[in-house]
């Protein structure tokens, strides 16, 4: 069985986090939470957009545009009391920003278990992530769908 | 060296008044020898962001349970943790934390299996604490290490096994998980994801009582009467019968242990931390779905 590559931008975390001591990668998780970029100005007034996380403890919302060259990008909020989740949304987002559609689905489900964060975050908060690539992914394949 | 326990009269009404600490008392006792302020979150990097000034961060994750087996640490390593944390066996303890407490109570309810002495919670948590304005800082965490002796654990008194709470049935059970998960619609907490558990439902006579019904809007707990109310008016507890409390890992019961130890007095209160993720996944013991408590079984 072959896995297949992942995007060079979500190897290159990977790669950052497997670099550290498990200390460490906390507080790259961090940076990661306080980089998680606002919402741009044209999706700042439709919450009707955004859909919830359900499988996070906290309200996560996240919205997925595919711009008009058929690029990903990620947008997503999610409380300042909840650090972890915010890094989480903040990976992805930087993770997958300007892939192409195909690219987001062939990412493998399990990529956040695969970053070296399994000691030091329980594996609820972890499967939080795990949703959230689900969900983007299952909105990229609805998207697509209605638009073929 | 103990520190002078907070004399607001808001706590005196409650049987041991000495284990909660208000933010004002905090404020003002900051920097007392002998006192040191733990933060205990959910949220493992919630400290980094800003923390009270002096505080140390103990995570339930990382630091209290065991890396391997699923228990907690041995009496060798609570003495490294809390060594490294600057905490000496005498030292007056004052954990405050996310979520009303609930993970900074279960942190005090382990500190306990070790016989810490002088452990406190702040009431009102982390939320009080900055809804008030006081001031946090991102500083990292900086401890005088201590020499903290090396304490076995001793569970019996206030941790409860499977087989205890098989040996326990016929007297009172508090289940104080959400009302779906006590009905047994889902094995986790709303808006967490399922997780660990193979069925679904309660123990047979568990009553339920959520955990946040012991907690106010700004999250500090309730008044006395306000929990007596509940505990011993609706669920009809008292001092003489043994209780055993439960969630889904032991730590929103660990909230429900203080409040009916040290809020309350009620004296055999027990914590069964292996919870809903080990009974609703052991084999042949005995499960209730729906609303109705359920007859006890006999005990085995």
């Amino acid at each position: 069985m072959t896995t297949p590559d992942l995007p060079d931008q979500l190897a290159e975390i990977r790669e950052d986090f497997l670099a550290l001591e498990q200390p460490d990668r906390l507080q790259l998780l961090l940076e990661f939470s306080n980089e998680l970029p606002g919402l741009p100005e044209r999706y700042r007034d439709h919450p009707d957009l955004f859909e919830r996380v359900v499988e996070c403890q906290s309200p996560v919302f996240i919205f997925v545009e595919v711009d008009s060259d058929a690029l990903v990008h990620l947008y997503a909020t999610a409380p300042a009391e909840s650090p972890t989740t915010r890094g989480f949304a903040s990976i992805l987002a930087q993770g997958l920003d300007g892939l192409t559609v195909d690219a987001v689905l062939a990412v493998p489900d399990d990529f956040p278990q695969t970053i070296g964060l399994t000691q030091a975050v329980s594996p609820l908060r972890l499967r939080g992530m795990t949703a959230m690539l689900g969900r983007t992914k299952r909105q990229l394949r609805e998207r697509t769908a209605a638009s073929a | 060296m103990s520190v002078q326990t907070d004399p607001s009269p808001a706590f005196a009404e409650y049987a041991h008044p000495e284990r909660l600490v208000s933010t004002d008392w905090l404020q003002e006792h900051l920097g007392t020898p002998g006192l040191v302020v733990v933060e205990s979150d959910e949220d493992v990097i919630l400290y980094e962001t800003g923390h009270i000034p002096g505080s140390v961060k103990i995570d339930w994750h990382t630091d209290l349970n065991d890396p391997v087996e699923r228990d907690y640490i041995d009496g060798t390593a609570f003495a490294a943790l809390l060594g490294r944390k600057g905490i000496s066996r005498d030292s007056t303890v004052v954990i405050y934390g996310d979520k009303s407490n609930w993970w900074a109570a279960y942190a005090l309810w382990v500190f306990t299996l070790f016989g810490h002495d002088d452990v406190r919670l702040l009431d009102g948590g982390r939320q009080k604490w900055l809804a008030e304005g006081r001031e946090v800082t991102t500083a990292p965490e900086s401890a005088d290490p201590t020499e903290y002796p090396v304490v076995e654990r001793v569970d019996a008194p206030i941790r409860a096994f499977k087989e205890d709470v098989l040996a326990h049935l016929g007297h009172p059970l508090i289940d104080v998980r959400s009302a779906e998960e006590y009905t047994g619609e889902r094995t986790t907490a709303p808006a967490y994801p399922e997780e660990g558990a193979l069925r679904a439902g309660h123990i047979p006579s568990a009553v339920s009582v959520p955990w946040a019904r012991a907690a106010a809007e700004d999250a500090t707990f309730r008044s006395r009467s306000e929990l007596d109310a509940i505990y011993r008016g609706e669920v009809g507890l008292t001092d003489e019968a043994p209780v055993i409390a439960y969630c889904r890992i032991g730590e929103r019961s660990s909230h429900t242990w203080f409040v009916l130890t040290h809020l309350l007095g009620i004296p055999q209160v027990r914590n069964y931390d292996g919870s809903w993720t080990e009974w609703g996944s052991a084999v042949r013991v005995p499960i209730v779905q729906g609303a109705d408590a359920g007859a006890a079984p006999a005990p085995r």
